[in-house]
Order: structure tokens, then sequence, then C-alpha cells
């Protein structure tokens, strides 16, 4: 009673000055005549020290000789700062009762300390003698609380006197300071980073990760982990297999809150291989039976992740598989908070891997009593786990919680009953029976959200409930709310032609038309044209009302545009219009609300924390841009091999290795079209040889770092001259078979001047492979690839990677008509349906015998690709070298025969810079992509080489190459060409520069 | 880490803030006073709200908001973990948690707030230490304290903060050297209509007190350990041990404490004591229904069933119940709608009932919800598992401890569903 009119009394005297009001005042007058101190033993009695002048009587108080009085003042003060009263008057006095025997007494004044200190920064110096003594104290319990009181000062001028002394105490005798001083480490380090990093504190906490003591470690890594997070790329928590050793044995002794920082910094790491992630594993798993709840999700998070390296054929991973779900399912039995908490986290086990608790779905019943954030977390993981085997039992449960009280709660429960319908087929029609007695029920708000999942029932399954039509008609009335209405609406004009009033229905929708929302208005406009098209005759004065509202009477631009649309469609081509308002829809599935498997790997990285509650990756909400870095799962080594062969699982490097950037086709046309191809111009090389030099010197760090970086080396000849002082080559139009399309005369320009292929050869070398179809265009299909010529044989590797959120198959491809006839052929032989976050690796013959169509760019080839979802189309630029046959190499009378015959426009010549071979070297290397070397001389000390190359629709290509010897690491090489110079210069450069 | 603590009572009073960190105003939790607005229910308020600069991450217990203020990327569960441990040591000091036991003992609660928490990371959170550290009032050591002028504080190092075995104090000597072990099993069931079960487990918690000198090792084994293949340990037990010989080996923390709480699931395991028959049913169109409920024994082996109580949470529409029952006494609270028939013991030649007409709001519309019926009740000397100690030993000390296991089970959350 004394204390509640305490309160009150506190209450009144915040309120009553705004108030102003007497009568108020009136009160706090009469309670404080009753509220007078009394004899009471409790704490209570520091309150009552509340007026003005009682401030004095506290200082007086303080500087009492009385060591008991002096207490009871400081336990005063403090009382009087708990609820936010300013007492930093009496800071001077506070601290004149530091230096003092008596703990209790020291623990209340440092109390004050912290709290104060940084509003008197120069008081506060006073206290730093006392910290300093009390730092060599022989007690390590005054040592401990000095370290652990200064650190919490936070005031810059002090911290630089608190150094020394936070130096002894993280090398102390006695862990107990030791421990405390790695926390004080953390403290100073968010007050004043560079300080700490200039002491070199960092490198001394990071020694205490290998102290004998349990305790200082997991406090070192606590602290580590703190300022780890304001310093992302700092690299503090280097582990390696030793520092994970003694994290592992640490994690075994030391006291709970110590094993979740331990286990949350372990989680960081990636393990070099399964071996490795089994042992750690092993080392953990006991953790998942510690009466602590963080203890326990902490090491789930570690398994989640180090389970994606093992094998699942291991007997390992099933056992660890079974250890996961008793600990998960103790989560749900603990206070309801910790279970809001574990069952955000469960939801996102269980998309991950599902089998862990599928055989558990009970413990997620609903109770009556549980919070309503219980209820509805429940609810989304029992859909996740809806499975055949048991379904029924869902359903049952389901149709239970619809009668439930809180409205909210039902509403969730009947969408999940129509969840349930379109994830498990076979359930379909109890769920649309379960859906139907409830409709019954007539519960306003039952019905809507019945409705609501009914038509979403119809799209997945369409043609096979249209029965229950009649039953929802029955509660058109009824529904109030717009996404009901606009459900309803649709399924009137979806299926107008099975209802007879259809036209009825719609039109009383249309009266109250301008008091629809958006949503409502635009259902409307589509179903009633819908049913127009359907049933013309009747509905033709319908129709026309409604698109008079919605373009002449409506505002909404959304709405009048689609009316437009409509108007015109209907006007202009009837059957048009039919084909695409009554277009058949893409099907629904189920996966519609799961996380984005990135995501979720992502998250998985985050188990245990804020993260996993708002299943957003830390970047969306933490506060600022930094300390994020994006974790992902580590990649599962090897699960085709056996776990015996350690070395055989090379990993640890992050899985999204980047291939070598190759510029893109855009790029690439740009370039080449700067190219010059005019006529050739004579002069001497020497001139612009020696200048190319001084420009590949600029390059900087010499002609090898030019290797694999094809972009740089292709954008060099950009502003390359045309050649010059080439020897006017007159080259015959070779033997030219009937089905080339294209006549090689009318020049090079038109023709030739195209992009040029993208890729590089060299025997058996490959482009990497580059993104011909990115998933967002593709709804999830990712198709990457290369060409490559083997043996003679043409293929096409191809990388499929499925990212959407369901299964692909049905794979097919086909070519279009290209200028060489490259045509697939086997068919795609894609053998298992590709799973959501698979990707197949497939090598697709090719042959040249298809259908020929000149294309543009020359080497232009449109792919189409069919699966069970869609049919996608891509273009891609393939290299020419490809087309290069074997047997293209000319005898020297014919190639000296042909080379006169040549017309002079079919000539070109091309100047290629940053060479680095020998005339030797080309000629091998050219060879190797079956351009090869007919003959070779030397004139005036340059190397010319003449090379012949056929390609496979027969048409001969041939070349002079002039190499200028010029630095020892440097060849100035020359091209003559003929036919297909872009695409040809660009092979022989890209097979002679970048791969020697 | 947790940076700042206010506690806040059911009015939406903060009448005590502390911070381990730099100073978090108070206007901070105008935003969980927002979501409290927006739940209905004290218990329904969300245990993370995300402010534009802090996280709050809040427990509710024993009508007191516990709000921790965190800033940077925090296990959730450590902070709510750690919350329940505050909230636990307060009980074990002041023997209540309550508003009115906080501020009695405001200096107290400072004292071990700031030996719990340094920085944000658990400091001391294990309740032998900080009663070495913090001495519990009690009012025989006010007063001598009062008189002589000595302090609530120790002196020296709580020797238990570094060694192995954090959780025991060094010097421990008693004159009657004692062991107990209570086992306590908690039914959670759900009943449906027909009387089947929809789901029902058990858990199960072994509570010890133990009173031991010196240094005692207990191994503690049971006759069927199969049936725990779910447990949670207190860190004093040896898990290895466990694991390899399924017995339960450990030092012991010294006074109460919770030893293992394990979870029996599978279905045929899980007898359920209880049966109850119900008709609940409202007319249409009429402002009254139907209340008709009895209780009987079912598996209870030969054991009785006491302590009964059932309570049903009745539609809005109920204005009030003329209810008879034929054992015990019932009251209907016409605000909350609650119905509390208070039974006591089963005995199956005359099983209780309650029955009578429930009066409905005029004009209100037939109530659509079944309200569930909630039951508890104790059954004294079994283990409803079937759990059995086996025997208890102990290793390390000379003397002989006497020892006792005691057995009870409970209903938890059992619910029957009309």
């Amino acid at each position: 009673m004394y204390i509640g009119k305490f309160w009150l009394l506190l209450a009144l005297r915040l309120a009553s000055p705004a108030l102003g009001n007497p009568l108020d005042l009136d009160i706090v007058k009469h309670l404080e005549t009753h509220c007078k101190p009394g004899a009471k033993m409790t704490d209570s009695k520091y309150f009552t020290t509340t007026k003005k002048g009682e401030i004095f009587e506290l200082k007086a108080e303080l500087n009492s000789d009385k060591k008991e009085k002096k207490k009871e003042a400081v336990k005063k003060v403090i009382a009087s700062m708990t609820v936010g009263k300013d007492v930093s008057a009496l800071f001077p006095d506070v601290v004149n009762c530091m230096q003092t025997d008596n703990l209790e007494l020291k623990k209340l004044v440092y109390l004050y300390l912290m709290n104060y200190a940084k509003s008197q920064p120069d008081m506060a110096i006073m206290a730093v003698n006392t910290f300093v003594k009390d730092c060599e104290d022989p007690n390590p319990l005054i040592r401990a609380l000095a370290v652990r009181t200064m650190g919490c000062i936070r005031v810059d001028k002090i911290t630089e006197y608190l150094c020394e002394p936070l130096r002894k105490c993280l090398k102390d005798e006695d862990p107990y300071v030791r421990k405390t001083a790695a926390v004080c480490v953390a403290k100073l380090h968010d007050i004043n980073a560079q300080l700490v990093e200039d002491q070199g504190f960092l490198d001394t906490l990071k020694d205490l990760i290998s102290d004998s003591n349990p305790m200082v470690v997991a406090n070192a890594v606590a602290a580590l982990s703190e300022i780890a997070e304001s310093h992302p790329s700092s690299n503090l928590l280097d582990l390696n297999p030793q520092s994970i050793n003694k994290l592992l044995t640490a994690l075994n002794e030391c006291t709970e809150w110590g094993q979740i920082f331990i286990l949350d910094c372990l989680a960081n790491y990636m393990p070099k291989d399964d071996r490795e992630a089994q042992s750690i594993c092993e080392r953990v798993t006991p953790r998942l039976s510690h009466a602590n709840s963080a203890v326990v999700l902490s090491a789930v998070k570690v398994l989640m992740k180090f389970m994606e390296m093992l094998s699942k054929d291991l007997d390992y991973y099933g056992t660890l598989l079974k250890k996961l779900a008793p600990p998960l399912v103790t989560l749900l039995s603990a206070e309801p908070e910790l279970q809001y908490v574990a069952l955000r986290n469960i939801n996102l086990i269980v998309q991950k891997r599902p089998e862990i608790l599928k055989h558990e779905m009970k413990v997620f019943f609903v109770k009556y009593n549980d919070p309503i954030y219980v209820k509805l977390e429940k609810l989304d993981i029992m859909i996740r786990l809806a499975s055949q085997a048991n379904i029924a039992q869902v359903l049952a449960e389901l149709k239970e919680y619809a009668t439930e009280v809180d409205v909210d709660f039902v509403r969730k429960a009947v969408r999940a009953i129509g969840r349930c319908a379109i994830k498990v087929e076979q359930s379909a029609e109890r769920c649309v029976s379960t859906l139907l007695d409830l409709i019954q029920t007539k519960v306003n708000y039952v019905v809507q959200e019945a409705i609501v999942v009914i038509k979403d029932i119809f799209r997945k399954y369409p043609n096979k409930y249209e029965s229950v039509i009649a039953t929802l008609c029955e509660n058109l009335d009824s529904l109030d709310e717009p996404e009901a209405r606009a459900a309803m609406i649709w399924i009137v004009g979806e299926y107008a032609e099975r209802i007879d009033n259809a036209d009825e229905l719609l039109e009383s929708f249309l009266e109250g038309f301008h008091d629809e929302s958006t949503q409502v208005q635009l259902q409307l406009l589509t179903a009633i044209v819908k049913l127009f098209l359907k049933k013309p005759t009747e509905t033709q004065e319908l129709v026309q009302q409604v698109l008079s509202l919605a373009t002449q009477d409506s505002d909404n631009p959304d709405l009048r545009d689609r009316g437009y649309i409509y108007w015109r469609l209907l006007s202009t081509d009837p059957v048009a219009a039919k084909e695409v308002v009554l277009a058949e829809k893409p099907l629904i599935s189920e996966e519609t609300d799961l996380i984005e498997p990135t995501l979720l790997d992502e998250l998985i990285c985050y188990i245990g924390t804020l993260a996993s509650v708002y299943h957003k990756p830390p970047s969306a909400f933490v506060e600022g841009s930094r300390g994020i870095v994006h974790k992902s799962l580590p990649p599962r080594t090897g699960s085709s091999e056996s776990a015996e062969s350690p070395d055989a699982a090379p990993s640890g490097a992050p899985p999204s290795e980047q291939p070598a950037v190759i510029p893109t086709q855009g790029d690439l046309l740009g370039d080449l079209l700067n190219l010059d191809l005019g006529p050739p111009v004579s002069g001497p090389p020497v001139a612009t040889s020696s200048v190319q030099m001084g420009a590949v010197d600029l390059l900087g760090g010499g002609l090898d770092s030019l290797m694999g970086d094809e972009s740089e080396g292709l954008r060099s000849d950009v502003g390359g001259s045309p050649a010059i002082g080439g020897t006017g080559f007159t080259a015959p139009s070779a033997v030219m078979p009937a089905n080339l399309g294209p006549p090689p005369s009318g020049g090079l320009g038109d023709l030739f001047d195209l992009a040029g292929g993208v890729g590089t050869l060299s025997g058996s070398h490959v482009a990497p492979k580059t993104v011909w179809l990115p998933a967002m265009k593709a709804k999830g299909l990712e198709i990457s690839g290369t060409f490559s010529r083997q043996v003679g044989a043409i293929s096409m590797d191809l990388l499929l990677t499925n990212k959407a959120l369901q299964v692909m198959s049905d794979f097919a491809i086909q070519f279009n008509r290209n200028s060489f006839g490259l045509a697939p052929a086997a068919p795609l032989q894609i053998h298992a349906p590709l799973a959501p976050n698979q990707t197949v690796e497939i090598s697709l013959p090719l042959n040249t015998v298809g259908s020929v169509m000149k294309m543009d760019p020359l080497n232009n080839l449109q792919v189409a690709v069919k699966n069970n979802i869609d049919v996608f189309y891509f273009s891609t630029l393939y290299p020419l070298h490809i087309l290069f046959v074997e047997d293209g190499k000319m005898e020297r009378q014919m190639f000296l025969a042909t080379w006169k015959d040549i017309p002079n426009e079919n000539e070109a010549q091309f100047q290629i810079k940053d060479c680095p071979l020998s005339a030797d070297a080309v000629s091998s290397k050219l060879q190797g992509s079956n351009i090869f070397t007919v003959a070779k001389r030397n004139v005036e000390g340059q190397d010319m080489l003449y090379q012949s190359l056929k390609l496979t629709n027969g048409i001969w290509v041939l070349a002079e190459l002039r190499i200028q010897p010029g630095s020892p690491s440097f060849t100035d090489l020359e091209v003559s060409r003929l036919y297909f110079p872009p695409p040809f210069f660009r092979c022989i450069q890209l097979l002679s520069s970048f791969h020697p | 880490m947790i940076h700042s603590l206010f506690l806040i009572n059911c009015s939406g009073d903060i009448f005590l803030e502390k911070h381990w960190k730099s100073v978090v105003s108070q206007s901070v939790c105008d935003y969980f006073f927002e979501a409290q607005e927006k739940a209905a229910d004290v218990e329904n308020v969300p245990p993370v709200i995300s402010t534009p600069h802090h996280y709050l991450i809040s427990i509710y217990r024993e009508k007191i908001f516990f709000v921790s203020v965190i800033q940077t990327e925090v296990p959730p569960l450590f902070v709510i973990e750690f919350l329940h441990r505050v909230a636990d040591t307060f009980q074990d000091y002041f023997g209540e948690c309550s508003e009115t036991a906080i501020k009695d003992n405001v200096v107290i609660v400072y004292e071990l707030l700031e030996e719990m928490l340094d920085n944000g990371f658990p400091l001391a959170t294990e309740s032998n230490i900080l009663k070495e550290l913090i001495k519990p009032p009690t009012i025989l050591r006010s007063v001598v304290n009062s008189i002589t002028g000595s302090s609530n504080m120790g002196e020296t190092l709580p020797t238990g903060q570094l060694s192995n075995i954090p959780w025991r104090r060094a010097v421990v000597k008693y004159t009657n050297n004692e062991a107990y072990f209570d086992v306590i099993e908690e039914i959670d069931a759900i009943i449906d209509k027909s009387g089947s079960t929809v789901f029902a487990e058990i858990q199960g918690v072994i509570d010890s007190c133990i009173k031991l000198s010196g240094m005692p090792d207990l191994s503690l084994s049971f006759m069927n350990p199969r049936l725990l293949d779910d447990v949670s340990f207190h860190p004093c037990i040896r898990f290895k041990r466990w694991e390899s010989e399924r017995v339960l080996s450990f030092i012991p923390p010294d006074g109460n404490f919770r030893l293992i709480s394990y979870r029996v699931s599978s279905q045929n395991l899980v007898a359920i004591p209880v049966y109850v028959k119900h008709i609940i049913s409202f007319k249409e169109n009429s402002s009254s229904g139907r209340f008709d409920v009895t209780i009987g024994p079912k598996q209870n082996m030969g054991k009785t069933v006491e302590g009964v109580i059932v309570t049903v949470h009745m539609p809005k529409a109920v204005l009030n119940m003329n209810l008879t029952s034929t054992q015990g006494s019932y009251t209907f609270d016409p605000v909350l709608k609650v119905l509390t028939w208070d039974i006591g013991k089963i005995t199956p030649q005359k099983l209780p009932n309650l029955k009578g007409i429930v009066n409905l709001q005029s004009g209100a519309p037939k109530p659509e919800e079944n309200p569930s019926l909630n039951v508890q009740f104790k059954i004294q000397q079994l283990a409803i598992s079937g759990l059995k100690v086996n025997r208890l030993d102990m290793f390390g000390e000379k003397y002989k401890p006497f020892k006792g296991v005691k057995y009870i089970t409970k209903a938890g959350k059992f619910q029957v569903r009309t």
C-alpha cells in the first residue's frame, strides 16, 4: 500500500504541472502528508528523498565521517538515479567515497560513476588514480572490478590513462581478471577503436584464444566477435584447424553463455574438407542436449551449415539428421517467447531439410491458449510439413482451428486449407469439401476467406471442382471484403458459360461500380469482357456499360487503360480479343510462399540470430551497412567420392568462383565496328612497330599479364592502325561451294564488318562458359555454355542451372537456320528432372548439315530451349574456329595458284599487336586449331607465314602472316585475310596471343 | 550484446531501468507500448520488436515485462534465456518476482544486474556464485547489518567462478547429508471431441535438492533409461558417460536445481489418466444452451487422481451459467467468461458431474466456436511414463547420505476439445 501510494505520487508529480490543475496539486499534498518516510527496512525508503533541499542533506551525509551513514547516503543517491532523477550535482561528493575498503560501498560508487562520468568528464579524472591503484590490489575481485568499471566510463580523456592498467590485467595471473579484461578491450574499442589498435590490444586478445582457461577463451571470442562486427574486413577471427581445436576444447568446459559465443564463432569457419566438417560436428552434437535453448540453437546452426559438406551417402549424415529432431522439438515446450524464436528458425530448417521433422507434425498442433504469435507460426510450419501421409490429420486440425475465436488465426487456418489443397494434390478434393463445410457455417469472415482460397484451387486444378460454384454463388451477398468480392467475380467471369445467370450476377455488382475498390473494379471489367466473349449475344449492353464506366467515368489510370485496351481489342479483332482475354493461364504452384533458395541458404547461416526471426538477410535491416558479410553455405564436397579419399575433395573455396570475364558481345560489337577496314595503306612497318612497342610497355606488367585477360587484349586492338606495309596480296576467289548463301563478292565491307566470334581455343582449350540465358529471363532456368571442337567433332558445352523453386524436366533444344548449317546432332539428353538449385553439365554434339541462312552477324546462332515450364529463346555467337576442318592444309602449288586468282576486293589486311610468340610458335599454335602453315620464308628479317584453312562448308581461307621480331618477347604479327576476316582475324589473334 | 533493460508493469509504467553501455532513452519503450496496445492480450505482445535504431526483445513474467534493448545482431534466444535467468534470480533472492519485491530491494537488484552482465556479456548467472557475491536479503541479516555495519557483499572472489565446476561452492558443510530427487512429469495433450487423442506427450523433469558436504560425485541410474531419448542436461552432467552407459554422472550444485528435463512423445507410451464426457450446446434462436460435463479416471495405474480443476473459456455471448455439481464447487467469471470447476479427488464409484443451463445475451447469434476444456490434475507416486530410478551411488566422500526419490504426474497443457 505504502509503495503504491509512493508511485502514484510520483506519477502525479509528473503529470500535474502540465495539467496545471489545482485539484491535482491538492491530491499531491494530501498524499505527501501520508507518505512520510516510514521506519521500514526496505530499500523503498531511499526513494523518499525527493525534495530539492534534500540534495544538500545528501551532500552532508556523503561527507559524513561515519561509514555507515556514507553508505546509506550513496544508496539513496543510487535509488534516485534508478528512477531517472538527476543527482549529478553530487558527483564530487560521491567520488570522494571511492577510496574505501568496503567493497559494497566501492561498488555503489562505481555504479554511480558509470552513470554520470560522461556528463562530468573533468570530474571523472579524479577517479583514475583509484582505478590504477585498484588494478594492483592483491584481491583479484577488486582488480577485476576496477578493470570492469573503468571500461564503462565512456570518457575519451580517461581512456588513455587506462591502457597501462588494462595491459597488466590482460596478462594477470588470475583468469578471472583476464576474462574481465578481455571484455574491457571490447568496451574500449567501442569508445576509441584507434587507440585499441595502436596499443596492440587486439593481438593480445587474439592470444587469449589460446588461454588455458576456457572462460577466458570464451570471453576473448565474444569480445573479438563484437569488435569484428564493426570491422567486417579486419579478419580478426582468423580461424585455422589449431584454433578451432582450442575452441572445441573450451566449448566443453566453459559456461553456457561462453558456449554460445564459441558456437557462433565456429559457424563462421569453413572446414577444409568433409572429414574436418564431420569431426567438428561430432564434437558439437553433445551441445544439443544443453538445457539452455540458445546453446541448442547455436549448435543447430553449426550442424546445419557443416552438414552441407557431408556426403548424403554417409552413415553419419543420417545419424546427424536423426539427432537434430529431438532438440528442435524440445524447444517447443519452453516459454512462449523461446517457442516463437524457435519456430521462426524451424520454419527455415524445414524448408532446407524437410526430412528432419517430417515425422513430428503433431508437436506443431496449436493449443488454444498459445499466444497468437506462436499459433500463426505453428500453422505455417504445419503446411510446410503437410504431405500425403499426414494430410488427413492436418486437415482435421485446420478445420478445428477454423472455429476458434481469434479472427486472424481463423482466417489463416482457412487459407492454410487452401494451401494444403495446392500442395498435396491427393488431398485437393478433401480440402474443397472441408472448405464447403466451412462456407456452410455462414460465419462471414470464414466464408470470404474460403472463397478467396477456392479461387486459387480452381486455378491449380482447372475443370475439376467447378461443381461447387453454385454453393459459392449463394454467398454472393454476404461478401464485403474487396479480396473476396474480386475472387468471386473472377470465378463468375471465368466460368460464365456454366453459370446460367452470370450476367445478372455481374450486373448486380456493376450497380455500385464507383464505390468498389480498384481491385474489384478491374476484376469486374475483365469478368464482363470474358462473359461477353463467351456469350456475345445477350451481354452486349452490359459490356458497353462497363467499358464506358471504366473509360469515361473513372479517374483511375489502370482501370481506364485496361478499359481502352479491351474496347479496341473488341472493336478491331474479336478473335484476337478472345485469344488475349481467354488465354490459358499458367498454373500456380505450391511454392509461391517458399523462401527463395539462395536467400534460404544465406539465412541458414544466420540461424538463431535476428535475421532468422525476420527471414531477411542482415544487410536488409542491420543499422548502417557496416559489417555486412554475406555468408554462404559451404559447398558439398564430392558426394560421389568415397569418404575415404581425403584429398579428393578440394573445397573451402567459395562456391561461386567467377570464370574469367569475357567482354559482353555488345562490347565486342562496338569494338569491332571501330575497326578500320579501309583499303590497306602501304608504308614502312618499322615506324609503327616502335610506337606499338611503347604502347605495350604502357600496359605495365608485361605481356604475360595479358594472359587470360582477353578483354584487355581485345581492346588494345581497337585503336590499332590498319595494317601497314602489307604486301598487296592477291587471293583467288577460292573454291566456292554452291550451297553457301552469301556470295563473297560485293567487297568485304558489308559482309565482314561484323562482330567476331567470342572465343578462344588451343588444342583442348575451350573458352570459359558465359551466361547465355540469365535465369530472370527464363523463369529460373539459367544456361551458360561454350563451343569446342575436338578431333573433328563440334560440340556445345552447356551448363543448365535451375534457379527456380520447382523441378524442371522435359528439356529439348533446337537451332534456328544459320550461316553454316549448325544443328544438334543428338537430342538434348537430360536424364533426371532438374531439382531446384541443381546444375547439370551437358555436352551437345553438333553437325553442320542443318539448313543454311545467312545470319547477321555471320556467326550468330539462335537457340530455343524448351522445358516443362516454357520455351525460351536466346542467341549467341560461336567462335569460327570450331568450323575449321582438319584437312585444311592446301598444297603449295595449289596455294600459289589460288593466291594469284583472288580478286582484290576479297582481300583484307590486319595487324595484330601484342603477340608474344615467334613464327614457329604461332605456326604450331594455329595448327592446333586447324589453321595450317603452307609455307614459311624470311624476307628482310621478317618471318612470313602462309596459312590456309578450310571451313566446314568447303570455303578456303588463305592468309599471309608477317611476323616482325621486335623486342625479345614481342612479335609483330600481320595478317592478310581473305574471306572471313573479322572473325578469322580474331581467331588468329586470340589463338596466338593469349595461349602461349 | 544486451544494451539496456527496462522493467515495465502491466499498467505501462517503467519502474526500473538499467544500462550496461551508454544510456538509451526511455522513449524507445514507446514502440513496445505501441505493440502492447495492438495486442489485445498482454500475453500476445510479440517478443521481438524492431524499432528504427534498436531491437526490443521482451519476456512477460509474473505480470512484469522484461524489455531488453539491443543494437547489434545478437541471438534473440540468448537474450530471452538471459531475461528468464534474471527473473529466476529475483525469484530466488526475494521469494517472488514482483514489482513490489523489486522496488523494495532496488539496490540489491542493481547490484545483481551489474554482476550478471558486463558490457552486455553475461558474467555470473549461477545462483551459487551470485549468492556468494551478494547475500540475499533476510530480515535477520538486515537487522544485524544495521547494527554491526557489515555489508551484504562478499569480499572474496567466489571460488566457483573459475573452477571447472562453476556451479558448486568449494566449502560446503552439512550435518545431515541429504539428496532428494523429484521426478515430475507433465502430460501435454489435445483430446478431440470424440475422446481420441490428437496429440500427447510427456514433459518430464528431475528436480533435485542436494545438501551434501564436500565434493560428492554422484551417479544416478534408471531401471529403463531407454525411455529417455530426448533429454536436456544440467551442465554438471557428464555427457560421455550418459552416451555410453546411460548413467547420469555428476558433481551436483549445492541446493535446488534441475538435473535433467526430458520429453517422451511416442504416442503409445503416453497414458491418458482421465476422460471427460461433455455436452455443450447452444440452441438456435434461443438465448440458452446446455452444459453437461462428467470426468472420470482412465489409465491411472491404480493411483488416485486428485487436485482436479476444469476451466472453460465460454464464448463471449454467454451471460451467466446455472449449474449444479455433484462434487466440488464452481465459479463463473462473467467478465472474463471463464468457468472454473474445482473438483478435488476423483472417486471412481461416483463420478463428478456438472450440469445445467447456459444463459446467452438475448438476441446474440448462436456462438460458433466450441469452447475447449482445460483440465488440471495431479497423481502422486507415479511417473506416468514409467520412468524409475534404479539407484544412486556416491563417490568421493566418506559419509553415508540420506537419499530419496519422489514421483509425481501432473497435467500440463491438457485440453479437451468439444
